[in-house]
């Protein structure tokens, strides 16, 4: 069996000596025999480390890793720099607690101090917080911070990715907001609907851009809807990466940024961990969830770092929070931080622009060969149309080592091209769908 | 502790100066020494109603949050902005650091004390 | 210095080649106008930086971490190493199942795992910490009363020692809490719940830990959720503590419907200074119908996507932090059967030992015979004669390389500081530390002063809290 207790048997004895018991049970008599466990675990036996290093390798291996991958749909491979890893697996870093204890965590804090201005930098926004669970729960948490005394109503649009929509749903079953889907009319979200729908109780219209489909949304002109309400507040889901070159939610006229921070430096990793950014305007930060670092000095007049704003939090108003969220994805947000200073302004510029070329390329060449191909502007995804079925297609595909695009239905294809596709694969790729 | 002479206490803690239909609201200086150093104010807004021994602010300090309850209903009027950029202000001088005023006042809180009688009443407390 | 402080224009690191298609133009509309700061950094540059962020912060492999309810035991290398596997971290989320079975594996394993070591019928690992699987189980419940058609049932009943995550977790499902007091022992006190559960249609359940954050064990714990389930109500189960039974005693014979665990405390994946944690919540047979995200199923030796029949929804996206579940999963495939409880028993020597050394100078909050696997100390008597609090013996342990316990919780005892040992830790460790412990008493006597102006070996001394909340500054400006 693998054990990590350090004291050996004799140690034991004496300790439990040196206070007065003569076996390590008698630590537990007090646990009342009606709810102590009899018997042993029913769990297989424990493993030396070598064995438990093969035995995990075997699992992974069970597992079918593509060589290349055109499948985005929420979760994308990017390039990751030698030195993002590297950092992430120092000790310390990782295993750290909270910073509550700030002067023996100021490197933790700075971190994150760090963080939130690269945040505000990309949103445009005033405020960011230490990051949340990831873009799902930054979406849920986004639409309670937006409720008021006299708004309890949501508006969502059809196009944020299902998954998101699934945690909104989750996040209003359990506080009891309205919520309404805003309706959508050829990839993006229905705005003559939208304007339809407001009402004086609507507490936030979130849309996310480019939307689920990779489609551009009119993000300026549905702020302005959104604010056409009183106290409404307007919440874009954006993919960081956009950012780099596309207008800040801010310049849209958003409230609140929020996103999935995956792209900044995280593997897909079967979906987790990844990071939730959220970012606002300044007058909304109070209602602002989650750990937020600010800088104040020591007693010798010394700059540091502390968490601040705490008494938004749920440790201090409890049952006035509109946010129970103690942790962030720290470890992630400094992800985050050493993937974004590793890229440069340059740098990610030329992610998003080759994210952004090579789509569409690639939605170019599918034309080129009779696939339907989106009218409206995307960025790095977008869906085909074609006679071909696509499990048959997408089974082609696989076959060849590639993982294409997923699948919305029977013939549309949701695609998606990063830096990590070279124009050999897209090619290829184009010349094994002409062949189904 | 300073008092504000010209004002009726409420036992939680809120100086109140009635004048005709009008009043002002702050915290007493008792009320502040007790929180401690405030970081922020959370004020209703301009035409919210307020009733009589009701929440209608909050304050916070590093480590808690505290309700302030109003000692008249009526209107909100005016709330004092300054407060937000200077929370500091109620713990300089919170009888001049009011936090709102009210209009059309149409009652007021039971047990109103006279600044004597509150002054009393929180050498009892302490 | 700042990371934006050190960035030079021209700077960077040579990370990607050049675009090999023509390059095409975004629609002018939504052209960024804001300039980008990002940092400029040559690589070197880089790697100090953080180097020197890393040396300015302490985590586990830094020196002995009693923090108490946190369970900062050792992170095994180990883990790591699976984790990192290129089997697991290149795993698209959206892949067709039959390619993805070592990750479902992963699921189902841990989900088997946890089930037996907590007497629970099921598991999700979608929670992504401790206080998501707190909303999780209440949701669980909430989803249960409303199938039962009792929509009434909003009253959440808890402990007054309570993580103030309860009463949130409780407005975040539509629900309220209502206190129930202790007893002088610290423990529930089962006559004030029987009157508050008494013929009362609106409770929907109980939240409890147990060991309770003194770190006892509450003897009438069955009797506590009879009570609760005689009035129709649901027992959660906060896991936050199961270090200490492990294999020992198990919530699901306690009388719990539904569990959260904390993968990064009882099943050693690393905290990362605040995230990312693993929350997983199990519950019984007749809640399992209600669970969120994906169940793994069996069908014929092929692992498969199911879901439960009246599934509340998803509770974020994807699966849950898998990587930390393949951490938690090499543990506890690394102890096994034995290993588990053997880590729990140790962790409760652990903490008895030191409870037991340092009550020759400190007073044990409920001056509890045995406790389990951490204790509370109570620095009142302290304060009042010296005037050192909780809150400077914790800085004061920060000039000799320890974490201190956590402070001033639970709320019950004024000046508290509640320290939880960990089984990881060596009795050479425990002796070092209680001697430091048992000197900081001693130097609260004779020179209060020293521990009023600790730390002074830190990097930074006492932070200026009140101004950073009064005049945040949340970001750096350019």
């Amino acid at each position: 069996m693998g054990t990590f207790v350090p004291n050996t048997k004799e140690q034991q004895k004496e300790m439990l000596k040196e206070i007065g018991f003569s076996n390590l049970e008698d630590l537990f008599a007090h646990i009342p025999d009606a709810v102590k466990f009899q018997g042993e675990l029913n769990l297989p036996e424990g493993m030396s480390e070598m064995e438990v290093g093969i035995a995990m390798k075997e699992i992974a291996d069970r597992n079918v890793i593509f060589k290349s991958v055109f499948r985005g749909a929420g979760a994308y491979r990017h390039y990751i720099p030698a030195i993002v890893n590297h950092v992430m697996s120092n000790e310390t870093l990782q295993t750290a607690y909270t910073p509550y204890q700030a002067e023996i965590s100021q490197g933790v804090l700075q971190s994150i101090f760090e963080y939130q201005t690269m945040i505000c930098d990309l949103t445009g926004m005033d405020v960011s917080n230490a990051s949340v669970y990831d873009g799902g729960t930054a979406a849920g948490e986004a639409v309670a911070a937006c409720r008021g005394r006299k708004s309890n109503r949501a508006l969502v649009s059809a196009t944020v990715q299902p998954s998101v929509m699934k945690v909104i749903e989750t996040y209003c079953f359990g506080n009891e907001m309205e919520l309404s889907v805003i309706p959508e009319k050829d990839g993006v979200t229905d705005t003559e609907a939208l304007k339809e729908m407001m009402t004086d109780d609507t507490a936030c219209v979130l849309i996310q851009h480019p939307n689920y489909y990779g489609n551009l949304e009119s993000a300026a002109e549905i702020g302005e809807i959104a604010h056409s309400i009183k106290n409404c507040r307007y919440i874009m889901s954006v993919n960081p990466i956009t950012l780099a070159v596309m207008k800040t939610p801010r310049e849209y006229g958003a409230d609140f940024a929020i996103g999935e921070g995956q792209p900044l430096g995280m593997a897909v990793a079967f979906g987790g961990p990844y990071l939730g950014f959220m970012a606002c305007i300044d007058s909304m930060k109070r209602n602002l969830p989650g750990r937020i670092v600010g800088q104040t000095v020591d007693r010798n007049g010394k700059t540091g770092y502390v968490l601040t704003l705490q008494a938004r939090e749920q440790h201090i108003r409890r049952e006035k929070a509109s946010s129970n969220i103690c942790s962030n994805q720290a470890l992630c947000a400094l992800t985050v931080g050493v993937y974004l200073s590793a890229m440069g302004n340059e740098g990610l510029k030329n992610v998003a622009m080759q994210c952004y070329s090579k789509a569409h390329y690639m939605a170019q060449k599918f034309a080129e060969i009779g696939f339907k191909v989106p009218e409206t502007e995307f960025f790095h995804e977008f869906v085909t149309e074609s006679d071909k079925d696509s499990t048959a297609l997408l089974k082609a595909l696989e076959c060849e080592g590639v993982l294409g695009g997923l699948a919305l239905d029977e013939r549309k294809i949701l695609w998606c091209c990063t830096e990590m596709n070279s124009k050999a694969e897209i090619d290829k790729v184009i010349a094994a769908v002409k062949e189904v | 502790m300073e008092l504000k002479k010209d004002a009726l206490y409420a036992k939680s803690h809120e100086w109140v100066v009635i004048d005709g239909d009008n009043a002002t609201i702050g915290i007493s200086d008792f009320a502040q020494s007790e929180l401690g150093d405030l970081v922020f104010v959370n004020l209703p807004e301009v035409g919210d109603e307020v009733v009589a021994g009701e929440i209608f602010a909050d304050v916070e300090s590093v480590k808690a949050v505290s309700d302030i309850f109003s000692p008249v209903s009526g209107t909100v009027a005016e709330i004092n902005e300054e407060l937000q950029d200077a929370p500091e202000m109620i713990n300089e001088n919170a009888n001049e650091a009011w936090f709102i005023k009210v209009e059309g006042v149409k009652e007021k809180a039971d047990g109103l004390l006279s600044p004597e009688e509150y002054e009393v009443f929180c050498e009892e407390e302490a | 210095m700042l990371i934006f402080e050190k960035s030079r224009p021209g700077r960077g690191i040579s990370a990607l080649p050049k675009c090999d298609v023509e390059q095409y133009t975004l629609p002018e509309d939504d052209m960024r106008e804001a300039d980008l700061h990002l940092p400029e950094m040559a690589e070197v540059d880089l790697s100090r930086h953080y180097t020197e962020l890393a040396k300015k912060s302490h985590g586990v492999n830094d020196g002995f971490y009693p923090l108490g309810s946190c369970t900062m035991k050792y992170n095994p290398r180990i883990n790591e190493k699976t984790a990192s596997f290129e089997g697991f971290t290149q795993v698209h989320p959206l892949q067709p199942a039959e390619t993805v079975q070592g990750c479902m594996q992963v699921l189902r394993e841990t989900e088997e795992a946890l089930a037996e070591i907590t007497g629970m019928s099921s598991f999700t690992m979608q929670p992504a910490a401790g206080a998501h699987g707190e909303f999780t189980g209440l949701l669980l419940i909430k989803a249960y009363h409303l199938a039962n058609g009792d929509p009434q049932r909003t009253k959440i009943v808890v402990p007054d020692s309570a993580h103030g995550t309860n009463p949130a977790s409780a407005v975040m499902a539509g629900m309220e809490v209502i206190n129930v007091d202790s007893t002088p022992d610290g423990l529930v006190d089962v006559d004030k719940l029987r009157e508050i559960c008494r013929d009362n249609e609106e409770i929907a359940g109980l939240m409890l830990t147990n060991p309770n954050t003194a770190g006892l064990f509450d003897p009438n714990i069955r009797e506590i959720t009879d009570i609760i389930h005689e009035c129709g109500g649901q027992c959660y189960y906060d896991g936050a503590n199961l270090n200490a039974v492990m294999g020992w005693a198990r919530p699901g014979d306690m009388g719990f419907d539904c569990v959260h665990l904390n993968l990064h405390k009882t099943f050693s994946t690393p905290h990362g200074g605040g995230g990312p944690g693993s929350g997983p919540v199990g519950c019984k047979e007749h809640l399992a119908e209600f669970m969120p995200g994906v169940k793994v199923v069996d069908e014929n030796g092929i692992l498969a996507f199911g879901k439960a029949d009246s599934s509340l929804g998803e509770m974020k996206n994807f699966y849950g932090n898998f990587l930390v579940v393949v951490k938690a999963l090499t543990y506890i495939k690394m102890l096994g059967r034995q290993g588990i409880p053997e880590a729990s028993k140790n962790a409760v020597l652990n903490a008895n030992y030191m409870m037991n050394k340092l009550s020759e100078k400190y007073d044990i909050a409920f001056k509890p015979e045995v406790c389990m696997h951490e204790f509370v100390m109570d620095i009142g008597r302290q304060a009042k004669e010296t005037g050192v609090t909780a809150m400077d013996i914790a800085k004061g342990l920060l000039d000799n390389n320890i974490h201190p316990p956590t402070m001033y919780f639970p709320l019950t005892v004024h000046e508290a500081l509640m320290a939880e040992p960990c089984e990881t830790e060596s009795k050479e460790t425990l002796d070092e530390a209680i001697g430091v412990f048992l000197a900081l008493n001693d130097l609260a006597y004779s020179d209060p002063e020293a521990l009023h102006a600790a730390p002074v070996k830190t990097p930074v001394t006492r932070l200026d809290e009140v101004g950073a909340a009064r005049h945040p500054v949340l970001r750096y400006e350019f």
